[in-house]
């Protein structure tokens, strides 16, 4: 502690891809022994510094100092060996391996021919664990292990390398929050050691809860740094995206009429349970819970992409059975996939062609594409939803996220759909276009639209839906009215009652 | 401590000029290597400026030039199909076969045709079915076809009634049939392709598959239609060969699915799916056709003539990739 040498010292950092900067002279010092936020809207540069530091990326100007000595840090070896670790938020890892072989991985000791001490590995990896204080069974592949137990296998990782500093980039995301605890609890003792961690999330309790000092980033800028104790949440807010954040506006209350969408027992074995729900029109429901509870199964369900085995589906009064999404489409259905690059866009094809795909009998009535029809069509869209593009037919892949997804709901909006299910429709968008979404879900529910929303951002749920159910494990534990939904009754019907074998204790 | 900059607005990279779009693509190092291999092989002998001699040597390769059209459109797909050669010489077999037995001939090319349909669709019901990569499924049947029609014509020619002969000699306005039907093959292929919702899908499928699927696109169908057309036209590209050649053998059309592979290869179809044009395989198998006449008629050994189209396939994979990673982020 006598010592006031930062760890690391960044100074004049930037970065930039092709013509985008997307870091302009960032500064910042990193102390021994504290636990530093990085806090900032999709794209303000937080994740850009985090992977610069881990190797990743290298800086376009800027100088790294660790210790006071310069350093380069060419890539992620060489950021292991100066004792930086990155711990990604889906940990990357060999699945087939066992938990004690990623551990000792990346680490070439010995020639390619070298044996394997196969018994001296397993000893340490245990030797490791314990000092986690985490129960995982080190011969184990990675593969059956909980994303909460992966995570443990990095940070063990870190530590076997000796880290001194360990940057994690959303760590808490897919985790419950007893897990989340666990991992609070060790990131505590390793800054008590004297590490240093890096913590990057947008979970402003977190934040509050664990970090010592946070700094902020805007578009590419550092905006500020600061102890956690000097700032309120409406100053980080503030910060953050620049410019007091608007209330989320509580939609006008849409008339509610008929039930559009009735499900009932829906099943799927191993997936989901006995699900049974509906949602009328003019009504916004959104669906929370936990990353992996089968929110997105029922919706993929629904839509016929991967159906439920029993149970039914009942469409505006009339029981159906859909078993591909072209059904679904005809029968006035729209789903906007969680995934959008692997299940949204047509990354090489034009803004036009990804805009009009699910409505080929608007742009060609006879089988032939009436390009004229077609642009006129995509012109609607990307004005009427404000779409931000050089021109229609550059590639989607081109645009920004936000910019990706609100074509993608431009093209469900052209088939008029009755029933819109939107699966984290705001993830990876800025602050600012998630505005923009929510007034048009609200807009969409209002002209009579039934919508079900599933998010995992709780004040998301809250600010838009009119009744809320609950996802957990594969089961329905909750539905809430909007007058006695808050983020605590919508958490403790998504937290897991029974404990999950494999959940690190 | 920091420099608080008001954040310029996040600029879009701009579109790319209208020109580079039509001009930097694939399919236009094709038609300049058309072009060169023209002027060299003009250099070679003066029959390179004698249209007529061009078109009799595209007689040779015209069968597989017409599968080859439809294999674009399934490697477009994000599939690919090893087996038509084998196809087309187990459905000559079975055609010649049931002619010699005494069944008439309407109804002995109505078996053979049937014959590579059946084939396409077991491709297929392999393919989308079982989900096996078409690949594998396609170098099995390639290998299971071939021995089926050695099984059936043993290692002797079966000839073909003299009427039957010569539909590579047939000119219409100077062009020779099978060339004519490349060429129309080629329009009306390339027709669907560029301009009707099922060739907008296919690219869409071989783009992204599962985005596919979530946009209403079926998917399974437009590839199960495509296995079937491959089958259909690879029996009609054996039967056209029986004709050229006037006798059938097992090993009709040997290594032709290299040939074929070469052409959409050199047209600037993207192995991976998801790009490529008619126009490009239709460029490349006149190109393929005078690159290899003009080695023969420069005397080039066979082996080194398929030594420079080896290196030929290699130079058009490794060129189509780098225009398409590029222009195309």
């Amino acid at each position: 502690m006598t010592d006031t040498t930062p760890l690391i010292s960044a100074r004049g950092i930037s970065k930039h891809f092709a013509a985008i900067e997307v870091l302009r002279d960032v500064d910042l010092d990193l102390q021994r022994g504290e636990i530093h936020a990085l806090l900032g809207e999709n794209g303000a540069g937080k994740s850009t510094f985090a992977k610069i530091l881990a190797g990743v990326h290298r800086p376009s100007r800027g100088t790294l100092t660790l210790n006071g000595e310069p350093v380069e840090i060419l890539n992620p070896i060489v950021a292991q060996k100066l004792g930086i670790t990155l711990i990604h938020q889906e940990p990357i890892s060999f699945p087939d391996l066992s938990v004690a072989e990623n551990l000792v991985l990346g680490r070439g000791d010995g020639g390619w021919f070298a044996r394997v001490p196969w018994a001296e590995m397993t000893r340490n990896a245990r030797a490791l664990m314990d000092l986690l204080g985490v129960r995982i069974d080190v011969t184990r592949p990675m593969r059956g292990l909980s994303i909460a137990d992966q995570q443990m296998v990095e940070i063990a990782r870190a530590l076997a390398s000796d880290s001194r500093l360990i940057i994690m980039d959303e760590p808490t995301a897919p985790l419950t929050p007893k897990e989340v605890e666990t991992l609070f609890g060790i990131a505590r003792r390793l800054r008590d050691e004297g590490r240093t961690i890096v913590f990057i999330s947008h979970r402003l309790e977190e934040v509050r809860a664990l970090c010592d000092r946070v700094t902020i980033f805007r578009d590419g800028n550092k905006i500020a740094t600061d102890t956690i104790g000097n700032l309120t949440d409406a100053d980080i807010i503030r910060l953050m995206i620049g410019r007091p954040l608007k209330e989320f506006r509580h939609k006008a209350r849409a008339q509610i009429g008929d039930v559009a969408l009735k499900v009932e027992g829906l099943t799927l074995p191993g997936v989901f349970h006995d699900i049974s729900f509906e949602v009328r029109k003019g009504e916004i429901v959104g669906l929370g819970g936990l990353v992996g509870a089968g929110r997105t199964d029922v919706a993929r369900a629904i839509f016929g992409v991967a159906p439920a085995t029993s149970g039914t589906v009942t469409v505006a009064g009339k029981r159906v059975s859909i078993t591909e999404p072209a059904q679904a489409i005809d029968l006035g259905l729209a789903f906007v996939p969680e995934d959008r690059a692997a299940a949204g866009i047509f990354r090489t094809l034009s803004v036009e062609e990804n805009i009009s795909a699910a409505v080929p009998k608007q742009v060609a009535p006879a089988g032939f594409i009436q390009r004229a029809v077609e642009k006129a069509l995509a012109q609607e869209s990307v004005r009427k939803l404000s779409i931000k593009l050089a021109s229609l037919r550059q590639p989607i892949g081109e645009l920004s996220g936000g910019n990706q997804q609100k074509a993608i709901l431009a093209r469900w909006l052209l088939t008029d759909p009755s029933v819109l299910i939107l699966d984290e429709p705001t993830r990876g968008i800025d602050i600012g276009v998630k505005a923009e979404f929510y007034d048009m879900i609200g807009d969409l529910a209002a002209s009579g639209r039934a919508i079900l929303l599933i998010s995992s951002e709780l004040p998301e749920l809250l600010a838009l839906c009119d009744r809320i159910l609950v996802m957990s494990e594969g089961r329905l534990t909750a539905d809430i009215a909007r007058a006695d939904a808050t983020q605590e009754t919508i958490m403790s019907a998504a937290v897991p009652r029974t404990a999950r074998a494999g959940v690190a204790a | 401590m920091s420099a608080i900059q008001t954040p310029a607005a996040r600029e879009l990279p701009p579109a790319r000029p209208r020109w580079q779009v039509i001009v930097i693509r694939p399919e236009t190092m094709t038609l300049v290597l058309l072009i060169l291999a023209l002027f060299g092989a003009s250099l070679l002998s003066p029959y390179f400026l004698d249209v007529g001699y061009i078109l009799r040597s595209f007689t040779l390769s015209a069968e597989f030039a017409i599968v080859a059209l439809v294999l674009t459109m399934v490697i477009i797909a994000g599939e690919i199909d090893l087996s038509p050669a084998a196809n087309m010489a187990l459905s000559a077999c079975l055609f010649a076969f049931a002619q010699q037995a005494g069944v008439p001939m309407p109804l002995a090319i109505a078996i053979g045709l049937f014959a590579g349909l059946v084939m396409g669709a077991i491709n297929g019901f392999m393919v989308i079915r079982l989900q096996i990569p078409s690949i594998i499924v396609t170098i099995g049947t390639l290998t299971l076809y071939r021995g089926l029609a050695q099984v059936i014509a043993g290692d002797k020619s079966i000839r073909v009634p003299d009427w039957f002969i010569g539909i590579n000699t047939v000119l219409i306005a100077g062009i020779p049939l099978t060339v004519l039907i490349f060429i129309v093959m080629s329009v009306i292929l390339g027709v669907v392709l560029s301009m009707t919702i099922f060739g907008r899908q296919i690219y869409q499928i071989g783009t992204n598959e599962v985005a596919a699927r979530h946009a209403g696109i079926r998917s399974q169908r437009i590839k199960m239609s495509l296995f079937l057309l491959m089958g259909l036209v690879s029996a009609v590209a054996g039967l056209m060969t029986a004709s050229r050649l006037g006798s059938v053998r097992y090993d009709l059309g040997l290594g032709g699915e290299l040939q074929m592979v070469l052409m959409a290869m050199l047209g600037g179809t993207y192995i991976f799916g998801g790009r490529g044009t008619i126009l490009g395989t239709f460029l490349a198998a006149w190109l393929l056709v005078i690159v290899s006449t003009g080695m023969t008629v420069a005397n080039v050994l066979p082996a080194v003539q398929l030594v420079v189209l080896g290196v030929l396939l290699i130079v058009s994979i490794i060129a189509t990739n780098f225009i398409y990673s590029r222009t195309q982020r």
